[in-house]
């Protein structure tokens, strides 16, 4: 079998004595982690990130990639409760509310029962919100993703 | 918006019913026509890659690409919801920096171990591997050879794994990750009943009344089990909720109960229940006297640690060589007592006791023991790393389980302890197939005789083939690097480097000991690959034709769905291939081939594979429609002819399996498959086939049918805080990602949603070191450090005195602060305690 890689390579000789981990510089692209630097080395201290969005209301949805991809979250929900007794998500989103808090509605899936059955509540199955939906830093990709979605209807 | 209780009651009573008389689901075909979306996309069922809950989704593809993934609706798992990873599965495998070729470290046009990574081909790869693998097997033997593999393979690519290095090469050196997430539970079972895996299954979560979680974060690490969970507790008529945990988490906001206790003292509240329970008249006396016997566990078993450790020259029962050279005792060694004995053990842990060891208040004790002594109401216990990575880990599974025998609440629906598995085939591949490296398909294991002859006879190979001895389990292969005794090393499936605890002292030097070759195979750049010699592409997930066992013993197929980008190739067309390379003559002595002189000249391939067996079905029974990379390469139904064999193991023998065909059909069966019937609960007569008529229970997997109740003590943890290192240190996952990351970092809307990690803090630990939230912060143990934020308001809320860091990040290590301590009997890694300070950068 001869290989199809056509990467053309430029070697960076890098000898750290024994901390060591190579990389290899590609014409386009270079062999290395989603670390920045040496494993061994000390880290970096991460960002100081803050997730998309203030308070509820004022916010673009984010677009889907695929139908049934859950809808993220393009507001704040820090300090937003969710346990047996109160689920502050359904204020806005709930079929009694969404149209008063001018929020975009649960999905009709989640007033069917674990069997499919119709419910007049929405599913208990369905109570944890943040299971399936979760808010955005704002923080780049660690590397690019090719995924590629198909028009929706 | 608040709901009341009563209100939940209200909504939903309907629903139970409904659950009970099997109300029909909506079928694909709607769920599709709800999708909509593109004409052009073909959908076909597939299992999802992450976690062991094992739920079922629908891929969609098009023009050779997954374009889109949705929860099945037809799979009784999660009945079309997924979690948020399930949901972006269709994004894991198009990371940018997908490897498409074999890199080789070379310098000067050949291979070296400081050399830059260089694309090569397959044949050039597999002529090193070849070289290096030979050179080492002649210089030293099998023992010097290894593998360290996966509780993520695939059923055949683990077997064909274990079958590849325990009978051709002739090294029980091979271990899976699952070492790290449930060698406890097997060993407790094992211990318990005698036989692997849970007796329930997850119909339990529509029928208890009360669930007690363990060390188990099920909200975030099993979100759909949880969901169904949530389901019952806001449904159901008087259904409680009990957390056990070192820190509050999210599945305490659904608590009635949350028990926040010391580290390591859940091995005193276990006996303060069992205590709780006797001295209440809560025995089952009946089911006690008929399915139980008592023994007595050997103590100060020491702590896996090597064994120049002080702790372990201690240690009086650790099986280590002691001065005189004979071993120390045997840490899993038990004798019988009388359940007077038990008694007269357990009534130590009285309430005051416990209430000092756990720091619980004690009416939160009480009301704990109580769900279980009350025997009305019906328990399932769930739990997960918290108790299997644990110094004691095999221990608290067994006590767990002494919990539930002396009540009787086992085995029947809504009634039962609950191991909860952390990957997708951890039971499936890991334990069912016997990937540890003691063990053999179907709980065999290579020290028994009678074992190693009848897998010899499956494998048809000569007798003597397979060794008996244990090989190098997970920890200790890494020490064996770093001591140069193992060099020939290849990964699979498992991102170790991220992985294995005390990474500055053992993990890291044994990868980049001169002594070494180690290959890696894998989809990404993993910081593991970075460490390796040699790097094999990876094809994953649909890029390859799978079977996964999920915790609840339900076996899951799917078909290939995409070709794998440039020359990536599954691990099973790696492990097939690379048999070719090796003449038997090559790796057995002469007079193990002069047994069955007709493998004269044959290669491990023919031998191993081309056996008649799993070269038995043409590759006209593929499915049209479906590309089968590795049986079109092999030119026979390579995927059929290893289940098919791998299942002849367990058939007849309480872990039968259905025929290879079924489960391409099914959502999945529950394992022992007698007559076509799965089986729910076993060792319940009516339920388990293997039970007879009249018996009522039966814990086959023990000779005389009874399950053991063991005393066993509190005994310290390997490493607490002191004056300098005045913190515990836990670690563990958070929902959006999945083990190190290396697939769910790559999925941009994952990344967003938690981008790194942070360590957790009480606020008043914080302000005691002059920190507030988001300061950055040096984390010192004595092994290393690693560099972070402050979290003081997070979704975790560790107590004073513990800190909480996830380990998904690779580029905050928290593996260079954890200790490779690990429970005796198990061997499995305690990554939940050990001690650091913070420091202010």
């Amino acid at each position: 079998m001869a290989t199809r890689n056509k990467l053309s390579i430029t070697l960076a000789a890098m000898a750290l004595s024994t901390l060591f981990f190579a990389s290899v510089a590609t014409a386009d692209e270079e062999l290395r982690p989603l670390r920045k630097n040496q494993m061994t080395e000390e880290d970096q201290a991460p960002a100081m990130l803050e997730y998309q969005g203030k308070a509820p209301g004022a916010q673009q949805r984010i677009t889907r990639n695929f139908a049934k991809q859950p809808p993220l979250i393009p507001h704040s929900i820090e300090g937003f409760r969710i346990d047996s007794q109160v689920n502050i998500c359904l204020a806005c989103h709930d079929r009694p509310s969404y149209k008063a808090a001018k929020a975009p509605k649960i999905g009709d899936s989640h007033y069917r029962d674990r069997e499919g059955k119709e419910l007049k509540h929405i599913s208990m199955g369905r109570y944890n919100c943040n299971q399936c939906h979760v808010p955005q830093a704002d923080a780049q990709p660690l590397v690019g993703n090719t995924f590629q979605a198909v028009k929706m209807k | 918006m608040k709901l009341t209780r009563r209100e939940f009651i209200k909504t939903s009573a309907v629903a139970a019913t409904a659950a009970a008389a099997g109300v029909t689901v909506p079928g694909v075909q709607e769920a599709l026509a709800a999708a909509g979306g593109d004409a052009g996309v073909k959908w076909d069922k597939g299992a999802c890659r992450f976690c062991g809950t094992g739920c079922g989704v629908l891929v969609g593809t098009k023009d050779g690409r997954v374009v889109a993934t949705q929860g099945d609706p037809d799979a009784p798992v999660n009945r079309g919801l997924n979690c948020i990873k399930g949901y972006f599965l269709s994004k894991i495998m198009y990371g940018k920096d997908r490897l498409t070729t074999p890199m080789l470290r070379m310098k000067g046009g050949k291979f070296d171990k400081n050399g830059e990574f260089t694309p090569i081909s397959w044949d050039q790869a597999f002529d090193i591997m070849a070289e290096k693998c030979k050179a080492t097997l002649k210089a030293k033997g099998p023992t010097a050879v290894g593998m360290f593999g996966s509780g993520q393979w695939t059923v055949w690519e683990g077997y064909a794994a274990a079958k590849f290095y325990k009978a051709g090469l002739r090294s029980n050196n091979i271990d899976p990750n699952a070492r790290h997430c449930m060698a406890s539970a097997v060993a407790g079972f094992m211990r318990t009943f005698g036989i692997d895996e849970p007796m329930g299954c997850y119909n339990d979560l529509e029928h208890a009344d009360a669930f007690v979680l363990w060390g188990s974060n099920m909200a975030e690490m099993h979100p759909i089990l949880w969901s169904r969970l949530t389901d019952r507790r806001l449904t159901g008529k008087d259904v409680k909720v009990a957390v056990l945990s070192t820190f509050t988490h999210r599945s305490c906001e659904l608590a009635d109960i949350e028990l926040i206790f010391n580290p390591q003292s859940d091995l005193a509240i276990l006996n303060y229940i069992a205590n709780y329970i006797i001295q209440n008249g809560a025995v089952n006396e009946d089911f006690v006297k008929k399915h139980v016997n008592f023994a007595k566990g050997a103590t100060n078993i020491g702590y896996g640690l090597r064994p120049n450790h002080p702790l372990e020259q201690a240690a009086t029962n650790n099986g280590y060589p002691g001065p005189d050279g004979k071993p120390k005792g045997d840490p899993n060694a038990a004798t019988p007592i009388t359940f007077d004995e038990f008694k007269k053990f357990v009534s130590e842990y009285t309430l005051d006791k416990t209430h000092e060891i756990s720091g619980v208040p004690k009416d939160k004790l009480e009301a704990l023991a109580k769900l279980y002594a009350d025997p009305k109401r019906k328990v399932v216990s769930y739990w997960t790393m918290g108790f299997n990575q644990h110094t004691r880990g095999t221990w608290v599974n067994n006590m767990i389980y002494n919990v539930h025998l002396l009540v009787g609440k086992i085995s029947e629906p809504g009634n039962g302890p609950f191991s909860l598995t952390g990957q997708p085939s951890a039971c499936g591949t890991a334990r069912e197939v016997g990937t540890f490296s003691h063990r053999l398909p179907a709980d065999m294991v290579v020290m028994n005789p009678k074992h190693r002859e009848i897998a010899e006879n499956i494998w048809k190979l000569p007798p003597g083939t397979i060794p008996d001895k244990p090989g190098f389990h997970a920890v200790l292969q890494n020490r064996m690097l770093k001591d140069g005794k193992l060099n020939f090393y290849w990964v699979q499936c498992n991102n170790n480097m991220q992985a294995a605890a005390n990474m500055n002292e053992e993990t890291y030097p044994g990868y980049r000991n001169p002594a070494n070759f180690i290959v890696v195979s894998d989809p990404y750049p993993t910081l593991t690959a970075m460490a390796a010699d040699l790097i094999l592409p990876t094809a994953m997930w649909m890029e390859k034709e799978g079977a996964y066992g999920n915790a609840e013993r339900r076996t899951q197929f799917w078909r290939q769905q995409v070709k794998a980008p440039g020359d990536a190739k599954s691990d099973l067309w790696q492990l097939m291939e690379f048999s070719k390379r090796f003449k038997v003559e090559e790796v057995w002595p002469a007079d193990l081939v002069a047994k069955m002189p007709e493998y004269k000249g044959k290669t491990l391939f023919d031998v191993l594979y081309a056996n008649g067996q799993v070269n038995k079905f043409p590759l006209s029974e593929l499915q049209k429609g479906h590309p089968n990379t590795e049986s079109e390469h092999f030119g026979f139904y390579a995927q059929k002819g290893l289940f098919e064999e791998y299942a002849s193991f367990g058939r007849g023998h309480g872990h039968d399996l259905a025929q290879f065909e079924q489960y391409h059909k099914a959502r999945g069966l529950r394992w022992p498959v007698v007559d076509n019937k799965e089986t729910l609960w076993r060792f319940r007569e009516g339920y388990d086939p293997y039970v007879k008529k009249g018996e009522g229970i039966r814990f086959y997997g023990k000779p005389d049918g009874k399950a053991v109740i063991f005393a066993l003590p509190y005994e310290p943890p390997a490493e607490s805080p002191d004056k300098e290192y005045d913190m515990w240190l836990s670690t563990g996952r958070v929902l959006e990602h999945w083990h190190s990351g290396s697939m769910t970092q790559r999925v941009p809307e994952l990344h967003k949603a938690f981008p790194d990690a942070w360590v957790f803090m009480h606020p008043d630990d914080a302000k005691k070191r002059g920190l507030k939230r988001g300061d950055v912060v040096k984390v010192l143990s004595r092994r290393g450090e690693v560099v972070t934020r402050v979290e003081t308001r997070g979704r975790d809320k560790p107590p004073v005195g513990l800190v909480f860091i996830p380990w998904f990040d690779e580029s905050r290590l928290v593996n260079k602060l954890t200790l490779d301590a690990t429970c005796p009997i198990s061997k499995e890694t305690d990554y939940k305690k050990c001690a650091v300070k913070i420091v202010k950068v």
